[in-house]
């Protein structure tokens, strides 16, 4: 006899209404949806209880992704994490390094050099427009229209090609460090962002007339998995899902961080929380990033982009380890564990905006280079669990836009 | 009508095609590709941006991304797979049909990768089949269509029209796990519902 | 900021009694005892924290050198964390309750926030603290059949054995 785990049946929680329970329930059938399945949010799963087409109730389970992530953070050092939290919302990384480096920067007290900040003001972004391009993406994709996914997968290729510029990567990038970043920005970077930026607002209002005003589209969007503003504030909402309903919560006016507060830009929200609401606000967001990013690249602060080697908390250029004595003492005393950084026994949390929502670090030091405790707040997690809420009563193809919209990672889900 | 000339040699007019059947049928498979994808992770964005407009798969014949296991040959796993996913991986490999292979994509499919953890599998070849490796974290467009091309050439080299020389089950086995068992394992089989059902199928089955 | 969270952690101080608060790089911690931690978070929503953040959890087993001012609850074993917010005053709270082996247990504060839910189905699965009162305390990211909490400290990084006890599908019989 073979012993599987396999995991095809899952008790359904205990009904709510004891009524529901007596009643009759041989129409009712059950579909499995995933954890394999061609939206492409990978690895979740949904097990939904439906009346013919429409949803009755949707039971959610994750988990096929979890990697143990917090486990690894508890061994790594706090330069090394970074590589992993790359590959937590692997649909934009570079926003996953700028945030657990912002906690622990914050853990440690390292006030960082105005060209750093506006460097990383400036990836930020850019992860942002990468980010909300592939979830409206799938977002078509799911409901059809597949040129409008090209469309925003050969701007992400372009947005690829300035990172990979920037570091030598196109995506799970591990860019940023302790008290800087690992490559300075470069002129030719400099060039390869004026000119995307010149170019991606046509793109993106090429993408708007196919989808916008597009009648299928409105109609398989509006009205369907509405959010209202309390439930989004009860449930612990944050970030595009919840401005789409009217909570206008960005971590970006309210507690700025990095750059943010020179910039001129606007927070988008809108009232109705349907998906249509949401994929407009990720629309407006796009173009407002977009602003940011154009101010901030032609302001970027001269100067160190690493805070500086008396404090020993980040590594030299390589320059100076080749070339001063200076530098290779500092370099290798870094490099050996426990040298370089000053580690307080303390506790602290640390959000910044993702684009997907609040992502926030909670690290637990202990004096060592390597966090005890590092505890990532997954926005994720709760969006997902908001997918019952949202579907009771709709259809079963508005699973997949429901869903969509809602921009579910299953690496940032599961951890 | 094929003539044999004076010297030996078999001349042919231009309408006729020798060649063995193997080969031919090689030639057919190998450019019509139909991939599953089964991407769990960042390695399943690069699977996505591959079949995208600018590193096109489509020009090698591995266009059509279906997702159901019974339409396609064959199966990319690009991605970590952890201990929850493994038996669904399992089923759906079982559920594809003869002849198929499997790209392990990426650092996590082929050995676990940077997680050498409680819940990731180190290696899917541990429990499938896997034909082509590639390495890379997320590997690029480019190393994905090279694995292709490579699968391309071993389906042309090695394939016969059953598809079953494949022999990788004393490759497989020879692999160690990577932890000795010393300690019991923290599994409740009391908890799992499928198991139950087995057993308890079972003892009917025994007791009838 | 945190003058303003004085002020809430000064009327928390008149109707439960003194607490325990610091302050750290400009968030301010308050340490609850767990017979009474739904009421001070109940009446911290009341005072307009109506934004859950976070629940989660440490494992102290293996701290060394703690500060006192986390440590008020001397030789606890897990301190659980609930970060709270104000989504009209964007104030910040932290609230700590600390629990101890065997059978950690405490009480749920899903009838106040709805987001509670997975979250501490999550630190069930991945600690093994009880929550009274929560509606489906269940596994959340580990299969329903694994038994062990795996972010508790004793619990090793790599596993033991279970990521690798499936069947193995060779060529022939797949």
């Amino acid at each position: 006899m073979v012993q599987s785990f396999a995991t095809a049946e899952r008790r359904l929680p205990p009904a709510s209404d004891p009524e529901s329970a007596a009643r009759n329930e041989d129409y009712l059938w059950t579909l499995n949806f995933g954890p394999q399945h061609p939206a492409t949010h990978t690895t979740l799963r949904l097990v939904l209880k439906l009346e013919g087409e429409r949803v009755v109730d949707a039971m959610p389970e994750m988990g096929y992704l979890h990697s143990g992530f917090e486990k690894i953070g508890e061994h790594l050092t706090f330069n090394q994490y970074v590589t992993v939290t790359d590959r937590m919302n692997y649909i934009s990384p570079m926003a996953n390094n700028v945030a657990w480096h912002h906690a622990v920067e914050t853990l440690l007290g390292i006030e960082l050099t105005p060209r750093c900040k506006v460097i990383r003001t400036i990836i930020a972004e850019l992860a942002r427009i990468s980010d909300h391009l592939l979830c409206n993406g799938a977002v078509g994709l799911d409901t059809g229209a597949f040129t409008f996914f090209l469309y925003g997968f050969y701007q992400r290729e372009v947005i690829y090609d300035i990172f990979e510029t920037l570091c030598g990567a196109r995506f799970t990038n591990s860019y940023t460090r302790v008290g800087g970043v690992s490559q300075d920005i470069t002129p030719l970077v400099i060039e390869q962002i004026r000119t995307f930026i010149k170019k991606f607002p046509k793109t993106l209002d090429d993408m708007e007339r196919l989808l916008t005003r597009n009648r299928i589209f409105v109609d398989r969007t509006k009205g369907v998995g509405v959010l209202t503003r309390d439930e989004a504030i009860r449930r612990g909402a944050t970030g595009p899902v919840a401005r789409a309903s009217g909570v206008p919560r960005d971590l970006r006016k309210d507690e700025p961080y990095l750059a943010y507060a020179d910039y001129d830009f606007q927070i988008c929200c809108a009232t109705a929380g349907d998906c249509y609401a949401r994929y407009l606000v990720r629309m407006q967001e796009m173009r407002e990033s977009l602003r940011i990013v154009a101010q901030a690249v032609e302001n970027i602060p001269a100067g160190p982009v690493n805070v500086s080697m008396d404090q020993r908390t980040s590594k030299p250029d390589k320059q100076q380890v080749y070339s001063t004595i200076e530098g290779t003492i500092s370099h290798f005393e870094l490099a050996m564990s426990n040298r370089g950084f000053e580690v307080p026994c303390e506790e602290s949390y640390a959000a910044i905006e993702a684009p997907n929502g609040e992502l926030g670090f909670y690290i637990v030091g202990d004096g060592n280079e390597t966090a005890y405790r590092a505890r990532c707040r997954p926005p994720s997690v709760l969006n997902f669990a908001m997918f019952p809420h949202l579907i009771r009563g709709h259809t079963l193809s508005d699973v997949v836009a429901v869903l969509g919209s809602l921009n579910v990672i299953a690496a940032e889900l599961d951890r | 009508m094929a003539v044999i000339t004076g010297s030996g040699k078999l001349e042919l007019p231009e309408n006729v095609v020798v060649s063995r059947l193997d080969a031919l049928a090689n030639w057919c498979r190998k450019n019509s590709l139909w991939p599953m994808p089964f991407a769990t992770a960042c390695c399943g964005i690069e699977l996505m941006a591959t079949g995208a407009a600018k590193h096109d798969l489509a020009r090698f014949g591995a266009e059509v991304f279906r997702f159901s296991p019974r339409q396609c040959d064959l199966m990319i796993v690009a991605g970590r797979v952890v201990m929850k996913m493994l038996p669904v991986l399992q089923r759906i490999w079982q559920q594809m049909h003869e002849p198929k292979w499997c790209i392990s994509m990426g650092a996590c499919a082929s050995t676990g990768g940077v997680f050498d953890t409680y819940a990731v599998v180190q290696g899917v070849d541990r429990f499938i089949p896997v034909d082509m490796y590639v390495p890379g974290c997320p590997p690029r467009p480019e190393q994905l269509i090279q694995a292709i091309i490579d699968l391309q050439d071993k389906i042309q080299r090695e394939g016969t029209i059953s598809g079953r020389e494949f022999d990788t089950a004393a490759r497989q086995l020879r692999k160690r796990a990577l932890v000795e068992i010393t300690a019991p394992l923290s599994i409740d089989a009391s908890r799992n519902p499928v198991l139950q059902r087995e057993l308890a199928a079972e003892a009917l089955s025994g007791r009838s | 900021m945190s003058s303003s969270v004085a002020h809430v952690l000064a009327e928390v101080a008149d109707h439960f009694g003194n607490l325990h608060s610091s302050e750290f790089r400009g968030q301010t911690r308050v340490v609850v005892p767990e017979s009474q931690s739904l009421e001070v978070c109940s009446f911290l929503k009341e005072q307009g924290f109506d934004f859950l953040v976070d629940v989660s959890c440490v494992d102290y087993l293996e701290y060394r050198d703690p500060p006192m001012q986390m440590r008020s609850c001397a030789g606890r074993r897990y301190g659980l964390m609930y970060l709270l917010a104000s989504t009209m005053t964007n104030r910040r709270l932290t609230v700590r309750v600390f629990l101890d082996d065997p059978e950690p247990t405490v009480r749920s504060v899903v009838p106040l926030w709805e987001a509670a839910n997975w979250l501490e189905r999550e630190v069930w699965d991945l600690f093994g603290i009880q929550f009274v009162g929560h509606p489906d305390l269940r596994r959340l990211v580990m299969p329903e059949e694994f038994s062990a909490h795996p972010l508790r400290k004793d619990y090793p990084l790599q596993g033991r054995g279970e990521r690798h006890n499936f069947p193995v599908i060779t060529r022939e019989n797949s």
